[in-house]
């Protein structure tokens, strides 16, 4: 058997630095990183890289930065397994290697102009954010924008700085919701689907993102349809074991789409009836 | 232009021989009753003509079991893409083992493509072997129009008793042809006698299902709804053997491996199965296959379905492996038809 060295493979990776990280939660840390030699990761909201840590190996993780950030980009990792637990030990100054982006993120061109109605559960929030500050920064660009988040507790909000901005802004509708409280949560109470009645919304020109654990689709969908949005305009993203990134591996797979390739970003109508999707 | 040889049987000892001394040769040897596999020869003698299919299919030689992608060193901080490949001459590949590469080749030269599989196939010699008959009762080659050939090899070997008629397919066959010097031109009745071992095959290969080959795809769309997959479930062990033998399942697994220094080591990739409990399961253990009868169902589907949608080929060889070595005799004939039973 020959080894020789190969100077193209998707399974190289290009090396990256940690610049800041911060614990979250008690399970989330968020890292801020930057491609060596100043190149832009240029994402799409929405994707994910694949973070290698040499000796332990790689996870997929979603991209949680707006593209308009060119300088660098921003992860939100929950420790949940071997690289993910030996990424937490990893601090600012500290190296790894990134693949990628990977993957089809929401259709920003589709969305522009039109008016966005954001859904998200739990960690949900880590990639919808990618594209709630890319919205954020071209404001202009769209149309109204509501931003539903929900929480098992109100411990559990990730980014609560920025959530307090999206609060407070004139040009976002914004609320929040956790399924139990705490005798100082002066939010509303009760699970993410009691909040989408209530939006006033033009669904012929309006656009839903719900991102979420996979229970949270479900019941979030049957509301969103309710409010006669076309599935057409639903977007949804899903998560899956990943392994190679490039649709080959096939840990990934949803029936006919491998969910690395073909998404995460899914279109309601194009998962709608599939036996593997939701 | 077809160019068809002969080589007399008593000179395929100097064919293989002559091979061996060049390059790497493998071939189906026997492994004790019923049990074959592809494995180095040097001469003719060690190998099996008359073979059913080996345990594992030669798909063990474009996607080895285990194989580097790439090395590490943790002080350097570097990760350097490698590939391992090795020269071979694959001989006596039967038409179904021959479909199954064609299948993989489809998969890894799709975009984007897999460096690693390409270069290596590229090094590999293929030398089919026709089956004159059924190897055994868990064939199914006729459905998915396997038991005849369909390209995929450099020469191909067709048995007429004491000739081999040989089809030359690729320049590289060709030069195979030239180097050993024992093959001559077809005359005309070893290519009768070729035409009519093919028209005795049509006699001899029927549907081995109660489908036709056009309909298994239809049959495959309504299988999601099917009963049948609860029945697997309770039958199944999860073993993952048929997806193993299978010279069309690729899945695998990517993994880091540290030498006994602790600094360096190797991202390698290795088979995985998808119908194993773990292999759909995510960090925070939310399984999106959990039951073993999602897992066959979802086995079949990458055989009859999603890959005929995407390549318009089935992704079933029909060489009969998954039956044949199932722990819990599920037959995929079997699971076929109790399918196309509830159809009907």
């Amino acid at each position: 058997m020959k080894k020789i060295q190969l100077k193209e493979s998707e399974y190289l990776v290009m090396p990256a630095k940690i610049l800041k990280t911060r614990m979250m939660t008690a399970t989330e840390k968020y890292f801020k990183i930057a491609l060596d030699g100043e190149v832009s990761l240029d994402h799409d909201p929405g994707q994910f890289v694949m973070v290698s840590l040499l000796g332990i190996g790689e996870a997929p993780i979603s991209i949680s930065s707006s593209p308009t950030k060119r300088s660098y980009f921003e992860l939100v990792v929950r420790n949940a397994g071997r690289v993910t637990n030996a990424l937490h030990q990893l601090e600012a100054g500290d190296s790894l290697g990134i693949r990628g982006p990977f993957g089809r993120g929401f259709p920003v061109q589709v969305l522009e102009g039109n008016d966005l109605l954001f859904v998200a559960g739990g960690l949900g929030v880590v990639p919808l954010r990618s594209l709630i500050n890319f919205v954020i920064d071209n404001r202009r660009d769209f149309g109204k924008a509501h931003i539903l988040l929900g929480c098992k507790k109100p411990a559990d909000f990730l980014f609560a700085d920025e959530i307090k901005d999206w609060q407070k802004r004139m040009d976002v509708n914004f609320a929040c919701t956790v399924d139990k409280a705490e005798p100082d949560w002066q939010g509303n109470i009760g699970l993410i689907t009691s909040l989408i009645p209530g939006i006033d919304l033009t669904p012929k020109r309006t656009f839903a993102v719900v991102v979420g654990p996979p229970i949270m689709y479900k019941f979030v969908l049957i509301e969103i349809l309710k409010k006669e949005i076309p599935e057409k305009q639903i977007y949804v993203s899903l998560e899956r074991h990943m392994k190679c990134g490039i649709g080959k591996c096939g840990h990934c797979q949803i029936a006919q789409y491998y969910c690395c390739k073909d998404g995460p970003v899914f279109s309601y109508d194009q998962i709608k009836g599939n036996h593997e999707a939701l | 232009m077809q160019k068809l040889v002969i080589l007399a049987k008593k000179d395929l000892e100097a064919f293989i021989s002559s091979l061996a001394q060049s390059q790497k040769v493998v071939a189906p040897v026997s492994r004790g009753h019923h049990n074959f596999s592809f494995a180095e020869v040097t001469s003719a003698k060690e190998i099996t003509l008359k073979y059913i299919p080996t345990i594992l299919p030669p798909k063990k030689y474009f996607l080895p079991t285990r194989e580097s992608l790439a090395v590490y060193d943790k002080h350097q901080k570097s990760l350097n893409a490698v590939l391992e490949y090795e020269k071979l001459v694959i001989f006596g590949v039967h038409t179904c083992d021959l479909a199954g590469i064609q299948c993989l080749n489809m998969v890894f030269s799709d975009k984007p493509k897999d460096i690693n599989y390409i270069v290596r196939k590229n090094k590999i010699a293929i030398i089919g072997l026709e089956c004159n008959e059924y190897c055994d009762e868990y064939a199914s080659c006729h459905v998915v129009n396997n038991h005849l050939p369909n390209g995929g090899y450099d020469l191909f070997f067709t048995d007429l008793g004491d000739i081999f008629i040989v089809h030359v397919n690729t320049m590289l066959g060709d030069d195979l042809v030239n180097k050993a010097a024992v093959f001559r031109p077809a005359d005309l009745k070893a290519k009768e006698a070729l035409e009519l071992l093919r028209a005795k095959k049509k006699e001899i290969f029927k549907n081995e299902v109660n489908v036709r080959h056009d309909a298994l795809r239809l049959l495959f769309n309504y299988a999601p709804k099917s009963k049948v997959w609860e029945g697997l479930d309770k039958r199944c062990v999860a073993c993952g053997n048929c997806t193993n033998v299978c010279p069309t399942c690729y899945c695998f697994d990517i993994i880091d491996e540290a030498n006994l220094d602790l600094n360096s080591g190797s991202r390698y990739r290795r088979w995985d199965s998808c119908q194993s409990e773990p292999f759909a399961k995510v960090a925070g253990n939310e399984n999106f296959r959990k039951e073993r009868g999602q897992r066959q169902l979802h086995r079949y589907l990458r055989k009859f379905k999603y890959p005929v949608d995407k390549y318009s080929r089935y992704f079933c060889t029909g060489c009969g492996r998954c039956s044949r070595t199932c722990m819990a005799q599920i037959k995929l004939k079997e699971t076929i038809n109790d399918l196309a039973k509830e159809i009907k």
